[in-house]
């Protein structure tokens, strides 16, 4: 680590997004390092100490107080990044939401874990699901390369005069963080071109010009502040296309608002989030060779939600299974809240049914895909769905 | 005032101009009022430290009566106020008495 080349190496989801970290030299980067996103900091504070970065650190006495630093660091004027994990980031929740209201382009590396209780430290999305509404842009990774490459891309869209927007990059816990995998670099002096230098807007430290940030608001203005919020998020979803459009020109890897496996004519179609998408790819090859139309939606933006694009890529097929790795006890499963709402104007499009799996790290296997593709087939012939919700990876 | 909509408003809320909080009278808070009583006054300036607000004014380092443009009528420039020989020297009135 700590040199970069276009070669392949070999690394773990960390410290690939602490890679990234690294080229991106932050000013300041306040964390409360929490697994599974520890190695992160572990690999990061070891640049510090090196002298391969300029960032200054500061260890705080809780997530709650590392959102805070950040958010100081932040309207102050400079670059700023956090790394956090499950309770790390129900801690940061209230800070969350003065981040994305200030306006402030907060880079946050998210390693995706279970909340507690039971008290949990591996993988799924209920963390990240539980900061949906914090007004915060969320991009997902399948997997090391796709978190590095996100990673690189953030304060590009964060930033953006359109969207100034603190931004979260999500990778499965342990899945990914901790598993060592191949993947590509890019050079030092090519990300530093590609991301460019921040220009903070009415930051605090610019003291011949003083001013307030965080005034009181009441009923006559608060509407609009957040209005003009989701609006930012509206604006953030074709920067994010722009800045991923120019990445894939300079670097060769292509990322959309979502990636679309074997979809074009898909009948039948599974809709899932990060690591688990590997794994569905692999059933849905399995499936075609046997000359099943079947497909992966995967998104990668969650927040600005892709409505339309969704919709208009799902609306021909004949049953969709939505998979979430993640919860709404007495509700349907997050990923699945937002599917339904993209196909909803197609009132002739395919019947939906949602999955919720691999909840506190539950192993997500080949063999479960398989089943959940037989069964998506199964919905396909009959336009009917069984159950609309159902627990799979669980001992009935 | 014509209020702003959402479109113009400045970049996430920030007030870019210092000390306008001046422009904004909050008076019409008010419940109760203080009243100075000059002759029990030591002119300690308890009043103007205390004030949550600005609204004790100050003429020649002297206590010169109160901003009432400003004043909350929260009573703690009363409440702190030594007096002169166990008289205050500012008391709370009912607004409008």
């Amino acid at each position: 680590m700590g040199t970069t080349t276009t070669k392949t190496v070999a690394v773990t989801g960390n410290q690939a997004v602490a890679e990234a970290l690294r080229q991106l030299n932050p000013d300041v980067m306040p964390a409360y390092p929490i697994t599974p996103s520890t190695g992160i900091m572990e690999s990061f504070t070891s640049f510090v100490s090196n002298g391969k970065v300029d960032t200054e650190t500061i260890l705080v006495e809780s997530e709650h107080s590392a959102m805070s630093a950040c958010i100081g660091a932040s309207a102050a004027g400079g670059r700023v990044a956090t790394a956090t994990s499950a309770q790390g980031l129900a801690l940061m929740w209230e800070m969350l939401h003065i981040a994305s209201g200030y306006r402030l382009p907060i880079l946050m590396a998210l390693v995706n874990r279970a909340l507690s209780a039971p008290l949990n430290i591996h993988g799924d999305h209920s963390d990240g699901m539980g900061m949906r509404d914090c007004g915060w842009i969320q991009l997902f990774s399948e997997n090391a390369q796709e978190a590095y490459d996100n990673t690189i891309m953030a304060y590009r869209i964060a930033e953006h005069k359109d969207v100034r927007l603190p931004i979260a990059v999500n990778m499965d816990g342990f899945i990914i963080s901790h598993s060592i995998e191949s993947m590509t670099f890019i050079p030092d002096e090519e990300v530093k071109k590609f991301v460019g230098d921040y220009i903070a807007i009415d930051p605090l430290l610019d003291l011949d010009h003083p001013k307030s940030i965080g005034a009181l608001v009441l009923p006559d203005y608060y509407m609009e502040h957040k209005r003009a919020q989701h609006e930012a998020m509206l604006n953030a979803k074709k920067i994010i296309s722009d800045v991923s459009a120019e990445f894939a020109k300079l670097f060769g890897r292509q990322y959309d608002l979502f990636e679309s496996y074997r979809l074009e004519d898909a009948e039948v179609v599974l809709v899932a989030l990060n690591s688990a998408a590997g794994t569905i790819k692999d059933e849905v090859d399995r499936y075609r060779e046997k000359g099943v139309k079947a497909g992966l939606l995967k998104p990668r933006v969650f927040r600005p939600f892709p409505y339309e694009e969704i919709g208009a890529a799902l609306k021909n097929a004949k049953a969709v299974c939505v998979m979430d790795r993640a919860d709404s006890y007495g509700g349907y499963g997050p990923l699945f809240m937002e599917i339904a709402p993209a196909v909803y104007p197609y009132r002739q499009g395919p019947v939906l049914f949602n999955k919720i799996y691999g909840l506190g790290g539950r192993d997500l296997m080949p063999l479960d895909v398989d089943q959940v593709i037989s069964e998506t087939i199964e919905v396909a012939k009959t336009g009917k769905a069984k159950m609309v919700k159902e627990y799979i990876t669980i001992r009935n | 005032m014509k209020q702003m909509n959402w479109k113009e408003l400045p970049h996430a809320g920030t007030i870019l101009k210092a000390g306008n909080a001046n422009e904004y009278n909050t008076g019409s808070w008010r419940s109760l009022k203080p009243r100075w009583v000059e002759e029990n006054c030591i002119q300690c300036l308890f009043c103007w430290i205390y004030c949550p607000d600005s609204a004790v004014n100050i003429k020649d380092e002297k206590m010169a009566g109160f901003d009432y443009d400003h004043c909350k009528g929260c009573g703690v420039c009363a409440m702190e106020c030594p007096g002169k020989k166990g008289n205050k020297a500012i008391v709370m009135e009912e607004e409008g008495k």
